[in-house]
């Protein structure tokens, strides 16, 4: 068994291998680090389409997301999250749908 | 490390699940019941785009093991739930949620004639 998941450690490995400029990593399982929500900032997604970019992400976390429950992700270039930022004052962060309250409900695995 | 492989029997049930309706969904649950929050919300927005119900179908992988296990590597896809439509992957909750929310989803399901 691998060290246990945590924010700290999803954040490092995207900021690695995603070569990421931004990563927010919220920990949406209550508690027990089986489920996780991200907004990724990469320029990695540059000219990529939604799939593509999430298919990258699924790569750089394979191990990862096999262990845990639930997996969400954001994926935007730095342009688009500046631009997102530039018009809403803010960025809405990981996406919090399929939640409740921002925390997974639903059946265990 | 043990390399998995789809057996030629889950595969071809996969391909006869992704071609039994022109929009498929693979959930956890049913779409009167779902088991999970992403499945629901997948669902949810299915519904909102108005979809046809005779051109949709869902499997609940909670019933079968072998479809689980098997959906995650026939489309190279980690999580559940997972879109087909015309037979081609479209990607997870995420994915289904941000397409509906930026329009991509209206155009798609319109293009592929599959709203009621």
């Amino acid at each position: 068994m691998a060290q246990s998941i945590t924010e700290d450690s999803v954040r490092a490995a995207l900021t690695d291998r995603l070569k990421a400029s931004h990563v927010e990593v919220q920990d949406m399982s209550g508690g027990c680090g089986q489920a996780f929500t991200s907004l990724i900032v990469s320029p990695e997604f540059v000219g990529k389409n939604s799939l593509q970019r999430h298919r990258l992400v699924n790569a750089a976390l394979k191990d990862e997301i096999a262990q845990i429950h639930a997996w969400s992700a954001k994926c935007q270039t730095p342009e688009e999250y500046e631009k997102e930022k530039a018009a809403t004052g803010g960025n809405d962060g990981p996406p919090l749908d399929g939640t409740a309250g921002g925390e997974v409900t639903g059946v265990r695995q | 490390i043990q390399a998995r492989f789809l057996s030629d029997q889950t595969r071809q049930a996969i391909d006869k699940a992704v071609s039994s309706a022109p929009v498929v969904l693979f959930m956890k649950g049913t779409p009167e019941t779902p088991q999970c929050g992403f499945s629901r919300a997948s669902i949810q927005v299915l519904g909102m785009q108005g979809v046809d119900p005779a051109k949709f179908a869902a499997f609940n992988v909670l019933e079968d093991n072998e479809l689980r296990q098997g959906i995650k590597e026939y489309s190279d896809w980690p999580t559940i739930p997972q879109l087909y439509i015309d037979k081609e992957f479209v990607g997870g909750c995420d994915i289904i949620v941000s397409m509906h929310q930026s329009g991509e989803l209206a155009k798609l399901l319109e293009e592929k004639k599959v709203l009621a």
